[in-house]
This record gives structure tokens, C-alpha cells and sequence, in this order.
């Protein structure tokens, strides 16, 4: 048995022991703690595969930036998950089959490192093998993404740039004044929203009453 | 947070390290892991990290909204800048190897080793404009929805609003 082995059984375990355990949880916080858990664990699997490079982004984004966006989000609601209610069965019944066909999609691909699969034999020689010799670039994963795929990843930029206008124009419109001890400033909101709205009055945020009677 | 004494000590030595780290991802993603998108999110959570330790205030007065919503849209351009200028030296958009200069064209046959050489620093000074883009807005648009999530108040839910109106 080879360590390779040992090591996907043991985080394959763990990554379905999270997720049981966040679909379990009804404290939102340790559900997110469990994501970033989770994401953790792929990223561990990431690099038992050899793509360090996913690994990289999997930890930073989904160890990271996103649990600390999750708790951020987290201290704007409640901690405790909301009583469901009814059983979703057809929700489970769609999601099983889902899943089934996910699985049976798997048994038409090469296994992992199979020397006969279709992408050893037209993308590798195409791109892998020339990514030294005519770009001078060792790492091919940056050679792919930022030359051979510089549309892709212009699009992808752009389609990051999209996400936070979208944030921004979701949440910013009632921007308050910023705080240090969130504790102390909790009480006096308890109006709502539009109490809010008044205290923004620095400046820049003159313009923007249209937008709000807009929406 | 900003009490806890050993989180104050602790992310403070470990902010300028975090910051350090992302730059060397960033320049060294030709030759490792990394790359700008990994570069920006790690500086990202540098400053996101300064932010949940010190206050959204102090965090806003090293970077202030308005030039991290900036900055967002200035790596987009940077990147597409990038493809601009290829055009203007010669090659299609993001041909990073027009950046090697009108010289080559002039002689064709000459030095190919010497081309080659330059091929490969055109590519780099390419990709490596690119990646910038790539970071910077990758690092400001982490900063500016975390920005958004912390800089909000908690919305109470009309139910619980006379209960918690009197602490």
C-alpha cells in the first residue's frame, strides 16, 4: 500500500467527516469553522495529486479569504441555523440522483496518471513541452493561464471585478459610519435600515439618496 | 479584538511577513506556485487580518475605501493595458512577444539565440504585467467585500426588535 494511498483514504475520511459534521451543525459558526476545515483538507488532497498550484489557491481562498467573509456575514444574522421545516425529501431525492449521475459521468474518464489518457496525448505535447522552451517560464501552470490562456484569465479578472461591483452595490448603499467595538454601535440600529441612512452624511455619500429612492 | 493583547502582538509581527510572502508569490509565480490571483488574496487577508485585529477605522485610514474600489478597477485595466500595448508594439492582443521589440523583425534571420533570449524576457515582462493586474485587483476586491460585510450593522429582524431595542 502506497503513501499516496494511505494519504487520499485518511483525507477523503476526514473531508467526509466535515461535511456530515457541517450539514449536522446548526451553530452557523462551527459550520463555517467546518468549511474552512474542508477546504483545508482539499487542499491537502490538491497537492497528494501534484497541483500545487490549486492547493494554493484552495487554502488561501478557501481556508482563508472566504471563512473570514462567512464570519463577517456571520456577525451580521443570527448564529443559530433556522428549524427546517417539513422533510425536503424531493430535495434529497434530487440531490442523490445528482449525484448518482456525477458518479456514473466518472467511469467514462482515464484514471488519474493513466499514460493512454486523451489529454497526454494532444494538450501536454502542445503545451507543456514548448511552455520552457519558448516562453523561458518554468512553472507551466503560469505559462497556461497568464499566456496560452491570457483571454481566459483577462475574463476571469473581469468577472472578479464584476463580483465585488456587485457586493458593492448590494451592501454599500447603507454604509454606516465604521466602528471599532461592533457591540457598543448594535443597539442603536435597531430600527432598520433606513435609520441608518441618515448618518451618512460625509460627502460622498451626498449623491446618493436618487439610488436609494430608486430601490 | 482590540484588547486581546497576544492578537495584537502576533498579528502584528505577522502582517509584515504576510505582505512579504504575497509580493514573493506574486514575482516568483513563473517559477512556483503562485501567481497573481494566489498574491492578491494572500495580501488581501494581510490587510483584512490588520482589519479584524485594529478596527475597520484604523484599517480604512491605511487604505481607504475609495482607493481599494480604485484599485479594483485599475488591475482590470492593467491587465487589458497590457493587450493594448502589445498591439501598439507590433503583435495581437496579450501576444506578449511583441514586447521582444521592432529589432527582431528587422532581422529575421540573424542571432537566433539571441532571439530566444528575448522571446523568453518578452514573455516574462508580459506575464508579469499581467499577473500585476491579476493581483491587484484580486487584493482590492478582497478587501472591498470584506470592507462591505464588516462596515454593515447587524439588521435585526422585526420580531426580536423590542426585545434587544432595551439593553
Amino acid at each position: 500500500m502506497s503513501l499516496d494511498l494511505v494519504l487520499d483514504a485518511a483525507l477523503f475520511a476526514f473531508l467526509i467527516v466535515m461535511a456530515i459534521g457541517m450539514i449536522r451543525e446548526k451553530n452557523l459558526f462551527a459550520a463555517v469553522m467546518l468549511s474552512g476545515i474542508f477546504s483545508l483538507l482539499s487542499a491537502g488532497l490538491y497537492v497528494v495529486m501534484d497541483a500545487v498550484d490549486v492547493a494554493f489557491t484552495e487554502a488561501a481562498v478557501g481556508a482563508g479569504i472566504s471563512t473570514v467573509l462567512m464570519v463577517a456575514a456571520l456577525a451580521l444574522t443570527k448564529t443559530e441555523e433556522k428549524e427546517s421545516e417539513g422533510q425536503p425529501l424531493l430535495a434529497a431525492m434530487v440531490c442523490f440522483m445528482t449525484g448518482l449521475v456525477l458518479v456514473y459521468a466518472t467511469l467514462d474518464m482515464p484514471t488519474i496518471g493513466d499514460p493512454n489518457g486523451p489529454i497526454h496525448h494532444h494538450m501536454a505535447p502542445e503545451f507543456l513541452m514548448p511552455s520552457y522552451e519558448q516562453m523561458g517560464v518554468q512553472n507551466f501552470v503560469t505559462t497556461v493561464l497568464a499566456s496560452f490562456r491570457g483571454y481566459d484569465t483577462m475574463g476571469e479578472t473581469t468577472v472578479v471585478l464584476a463580483a465585488a461591483v456587485g457586493v458593492l452595490l448590494l451592501l454599500r448603499s447603507d454604509r454606516p459610519e465604521p466602528v471599532d467595538g461592533r457591540d457598543e454601535a448594535r443597539p442603536s440600529l435597531s430600527d432598520g435600515r433606513d435609520e441608518a441612512r441618515p448618518s451618512l452624511s460625509d460627502g460622498r455619500d451626498e449623491a446618493r439618496p436618487s439610488l436609494s429612492g430608486d430601490a | 479584538m482590540k484588547n486581546h493583547f497576544i492578537l495584537r502582538v502576533v498579528s502584528k509581527a505577522l502582517i509584515p511577513l504576510i505582505l512579504l510572502f504575497a509580493f514573493y508569490v506574486q514575482f516568483h509565480g513563473d517559477y512556483g506556485p503562485g501567481g497573481g490571483f494566489q498574491a492578491g488574496v494572500i495580501l488581501g487577508s494581510g490587510f483584512i487580518l490588520y482589519a479584524l485585529v485594529f478596527g475597520l477605522k484604523n484599517a480604512e485610514r491605511v487604505t481607504p475605501a475609495r482607493v481599494v474600489e480604485t484599485l479594483c478597477a485599475l488591475g482590470v485595466l492593467i491587465y487589458a493595458g497590457t493587450g493594448i500595448a502589445t498591439l501598439f508594439y507590433g503583435g495581437n492582443f496579450l501576444e506578449y512577444g511583441a514586447f521582444h521589440g521592432v529589432a527582431w523583425h528587422a532581422h529575421p534571420t540573424a542571432e537566433q539565440a539571441h532571439h530566444f533570449e528575448h522571446m523568453h524576457h518578452a514573455q516574462h515582462l508580459g506575464i508579469n504585467l499581467v499577473e500585476v493586474g491579476v493581483g491587484t485587483t484580486v487584493t482590492a476586491v478582497m478587501m472591498t467585500v470584506f470592507y462591505a460585510f464588516a462596515g454593515r450593522k447587524r439588521v435585526e429582524p422585526p420580531a426580536a426588535k423590542t426585545a434587544e431595542s432595551n439593553p
